[in-house]
């Protein structure tokens, strides 16, 4: 499988990211910084990594949102290739208009960085299939920014169409309906605020997030 | 348009005796200042001699003590001097770590000043080549009580996650405490870790005559003038109005040139560079400038302020020399990668700019719209800085604390649980959530709270660095010999209970005003107590920060030594939490107490006994530390060993109940229920000793304890242990299982009701507001 990592100003899980698709893939990712604006011919899959884009100083994501690269996202999104979009690359592709929804500042307001149990809502996605019967996993949070919001007429329509992947078991920043990740339309894009790159064995985040990695090299 | 003849004229005026007063300058160094350069200076002049010869860059109070600390072993690179501490962590890498206070401006401006010392740290380390791998922070506040704490303790938070977090760098451990000393002197001490190749390590020294001068990363504004200056006096009433010195941080841009620089420093650009911190371009210059040559044996330097990248209209050359703002760095280039340096920066969208050329005349020349506005020997400014021998008196030792006349605790539950909910020893997870300490994906362990040292992986290998920061002030503040001794040895135990093996240490030296002597006398013997410990341990001070004048209306702080410890472990195979006991493990205890609770928590939170009548700290026998680091060290080998914990504050009663909150089960002291052990291994069980509270509260210092399953094997390791001269290596203490903590017949406290308290008092008390 090919992937690839956007690498905006003040991203800073694209190493992160890095290490997880080559541990997944056995290939290194192409990283491409956002003013190159050239996801390499072939990508499978695209990883918007975590971070704080452009220093999160407007509404997070969007100025990443308006960089030269995201002209080469839709397109690829358009050729139905795979997307995941992780805490501010989440954020990002809210701005994008790839995932509906926007995240909102935490209803405590503060930062949170702590284990987070999610409950897996979609096991036959793209991203969530080799979960297996598993239907609860801890994943590490870390945002200040991750209160999803959408009306309900859309709430409804993801929730119809099995487009809520994840939902938290104890809401940590006030999401809407518990949701801590939604599908694309499509079922190739996925934006999530929890961090599976930080859940690949080896530290504290545990091994959880792994599977995700799994699921997505069988799809491609 | 800005009346350049108007701002020349000020810049050129001569200044007199009184000027230089108001920039902090006595009358003896006036008289040494108009000596050395045969003449009266300048406005500029006076500026950047008043910053240079400030406490805060010059040390002019502690240099000849801080001479006193050991600075080498075999690990250690490059000793105090540069940006930061540098050791040898094999494999041709390299630590480079430092840890630093930003009080003054915390206290002002607390979400500003903390992010900014973050901020400020991570440049030291960086500078040097090396890619940030982890944060720390030593926070101490006033009583909680106090109208300030709460709103100090949320901005001094805030910032430091908002800086941390947005730059991405982990934040993975740190302490907190609350004390009435603190009540006007916040403590913010940061510390930032950073990993590199050997062969890629930059200096601020080497830099030779006819190489141009790069300035890179935000531009120059007027705030933080005179914040090295300000950090060298006592607070009064109404220095809140000080906040335009404190700067502001801008965590994205120091992200940019986080990835800049270590992208620059992989070409050969570079011939030496320094980040401008305290006193930004003036330290910066003077500091490359001193250092450059060859052989050391200085340069001169000749800067256009013009080219300078500005963010204000109308700044004079005082003003920019002076300008504390944040992200900018400074570098001295080889003059034919100019070009590729520009590059580089451009890609970031940082300022780059070539803003003048090292020199062989040994001067600083500054120039302005054509004019020169200062033109001084370097030597002076950085070697004949003052290098005062400030009197001192000896502090007065305490009388034992006695214990004869003191009755045992009705209820040992609730002392425990006091001491669990106290202040000092509550969780600070409200604190360290709101960190991010996972980015990077190498966090193996974080350790917020009381824990043992964090672990942070050493990228792509299976290595890892142990980190902690440690003082116990109460113990400097009784006896500052033995508290200095002991600051040091809890980081070497910290770095023991994870597995690692202790290497170096940073220090950050917080203490009063310094021209009275009992302070001072404070200051010489902490500093004489840690250096023995680090010549005993062969743990040496590889960088370090002196942060005086913390006193406000006349009351200095407690005394606070901080030490940053850092370990190399070599295999993450072999690492123990605090986490991790298992049902049916046997509480092993390292070591043995023998009752000492003079300065204890126990002393303070129980008895209410703090000051004078709280007696001495528990004596630091430093043979004694280094064999039960051995001790400690060789559990770890073993696959029995499930968890391990350093006993400090609270005893062994905390310490053990640390490890049973952290495992979620509980524990039984004094017992072995459910273990078969043999006559032989029996021996080796604690029974219940008549004098309870010295047993389960005591803090003498060297103790361990150990999760264990009770194997034949381990038990006979143990049994056998030749004790290294002292007795009992290894005693069973207890056995993990059920639900509470329990000591037959006098103390039985489920788990859920200590977690509760635990837990619950800062997050009660940041929720909660003054009646």
């Amino acid at each position: 499988m090919k992937t690839a990592v956007i690498v905006f100003p003040g991203s800073n899980c694209d190493r992160d990211a890095q290490v997880a698709l080559r541990q997944a893939s056995g290939q290194d990712p192409a990283m491409v910084w956002h003013k190159d604006g050239t996801i390499p011919d072939g990508t499978d899959l695209v990883m918007v990594p975590g971070g704080f884009s452009y220093g999160d100083y407007l509404r997070c994501g969007a100025m990443a949102a308006n960089s030269p690269v995201i002209a080469q996202l839709h397109a690829h999104a358009e050729r139905g290739g795979y997307i995941l979009g992780v805490c501010n690359g989440f954020q990002i592709l809210c701005e994008t208009g790839l995932l509906p929804g926007a995240l909102m500042r935490n209803t405590s307001l503060d930062f949170v960085c702590r284990p987070q149990q999610l409950k897996i809502e979609s096991t036959n996605s793209a991203f969530t299939s080799a979960y297996g019967s598993t239907s609860e996993i801890s994943i590490p949070i870390a945002h200040h920014d991750g209160n999803y919001v959408a009306d309900d007429t859309t709430l409804d329509t993801l929730e119809g169409e099995g487009r809520v992947a994840f939902r938290y078991v104890g809401n940590p920043n006030g999401s809407a309906r518990d949701i801590a990740g939604v599908i694309s339309e499509n079922g190739r894009v996925l934006g999530m605020m929890p961090h599976p790159e930080r859940a690949i064995g080896g530290h504290e985040g545990g091994t959880d997030g792994t599977a995700m990695f799994e699921s997505l090299m069988a799809a491609a | 348009m800005t009346d350049t003849s108007a701002i020349i004229a000020a810049m050129q005026a001569e200044q007199t005796e009184t000027d230089a007063s108001g920039h902090g300058i006595n009358a003896e160094e006036w008289d040494r200042l108009v000596t050395r350069l045969n003449r009266k200076p300048n406005l500029v002049e006076l500026g950047i001699y008043s910053v240079m010869w400030s406490e805060h860059c010059s040390y002019k109070s502690s240099r000849r003590h801080l001479s006193k600390f050991p600075t080498k072993n075999k690990h250690v690179i490059q000793g105090p001097g540069e940006n930061a501490g540098v050791i040898d962590i094999g494999d041709g890498q390299a630590a480079i770590f430092k840890m630093e206070s930003h009080n003054h401006p915390s206290y002002i401006e607390p979400y500003q000043g903390a992010a900014t010392g973050v901020g400020g740290i991570l440049r030291d380390v960086f500078t040097m080549g090396a890619r940030p791998i982890a944060l720390v922070n030593a926070l101490r506040f006033g009583d909680p009580s106090h109208p300030k704490t709460r709103s100090l303790v949320a901005g001094v938070v805030a910032g430091i996650g908002g800086y941390g977090n947005c730059v991405g760098v982990p934040t993975v451990a740190g302490e907190t405490e609350f004390h009435s000393g603190y009540n006007g002197n916040i403590l913010v001490n940061a510390m930032a870790v950073g990993l590199a190749d050997q062969d890629k390590i930059f200096y601020a020294r080497g830099a030779t005559p006819g190489n141009p001068i790069f300035y890179v990363g935000s531009k120059t504004g007027r705030d933080g003038i005179h914040g090295a200056t300000m950090a060298s006096a006592e607070f009064s009433e109404g220095d809140e109005d000080n906040r335009p010195t404190v700067q502001v941080g801008d965590p994205f841009t120091e992200k940019l040139l986080i990835e800049a620089c270590l992208e620059l420093m992989a070409t050969d650009a570079i011939q030496a560079i320094q980040d401008m911190g305290a006193a930004g371009l003036t330290s910066s210059s003077v500091e490359m400038a001193d250092s450059g040559g060859e052989n050391g044996e200085g340069i001169g330097v000749e800067m256009d302020l013009d080219k300078v990248p500005q963010r204000e209209t109308g700044m004079s050359a005082y003003e920019i020399m002076l300008s504390e703002s944040q992200e900018r760095m400074l570098m001295v280039l080889y003059p034919d990668k100019i070009d590729v340096a520009k590059k580089v920066f451009e890609k970031y969208d940082l300022d780059a700019e070539v803003i003048g050329m090292t020199t062989d005349t040994g001067h600083m020349v500054l120039k302005q719209f054509g004019e020169t506005v200062c033109d001084i020997p370097v030597a002076p400014l950085a070697e004949d800085a003052p290098n005062y021998d400030r009197p001192w008196v000896e502090p007065k030792k305490r009388a034992p604390l006695d214990m004869t006349t003191i009755p045992e605790p009705e209820d040992y539950g609730e002392v425990l649980l006091k001491l669990m909910s106290c202040p000092d020893m509550a969780s600070k997870r409200w604190i360290w959530e709101q960190y991010d300490r996972h980015v990077m994906g190498d966090t193996v362990d974080s350790s917020q709270s009381q824990g043992n040292a964090a672990i942070v992986r050493i990228h792509g290998t299976n290595k890892a660095l142990a980190i902690t920061s440690d003082c116990t002030p109460r113990y400097v503040a009784a006896d500052p010999y033995e508290g200095g001794k002991q600051a040091v040895a809890e980081a070497y135990r910290n770095l023991s209970a994870v597995g690692a093996k202790p290497i170096a240490i940073t220090d950050n030296l917080n203490f009063g005003n310094p021209e009275k002597p009992e302070t001072m006398g404070y200051i010489v013997k902490a500093i004489e107590g840690m250096a023995e410990a680090c010549r005993e341990l062969d743990f040496p001070v590889v960088s370090g920060n002196v942060s005086l004048y913390n006193e406000t209306d006349g009351i200095a702080i407690p005394p606070t030594p901080v030490v940053g410890g850092v370990g190399l472990i070599e295999d993450l195979d072999k690492v123990a939490t605090l986490k991790g006991a298992q049902a049916g493990d046997v509480l092993v205890l390292i070591g043995e107490t023998k009752g000492h609770l003079g300065a204890s928590l126990y002393a303070r939170e129980i008895l209410g006994l703090d000051g004078e009548d709280a007696g001495p700290p528990p004596p630091v026998d430093l043979d004694y530390q280094k064999a039960r680091a051995i001790d400690a060290s060789s559990l770890f080998d073993r696959p029995e060993l499930n968890a391990m914990h350093d006993v400090s504050d609270g005893g062994l009663l905390a310490a053990a109940t640390e490890m049973a909150l952290a495992a979620g089960i509980g524990v039984e002291l004094f017992s072995t229920k459910g273990t078969v052990l043999s006559d032989v291994h029996s021996m080796m069980v604690t029974k219940k000793p008549a004098e309870l509270t010295k047993a389960l509260f005591s803090e003498d210092q060297g103790c361990y304890l150990a999760a264990v399953t009770p194997t034949a094997e381990i038990l006979q390791f143990m049994s056998a242990a030749t004790s290294r001269g002292y007795e009992n290596s290894y005693q069973i203490f207890g056995v993990f299982g059920g639900e509470g903590i329990l000591v037959e017949g006098a103390l039985n406290l489920p788990l859920s009701r200590l977690r509760e308290a635990h837990e619950g008092w800062l997050p009660n008390y940041m929720s909660s507001v003054d009646a």
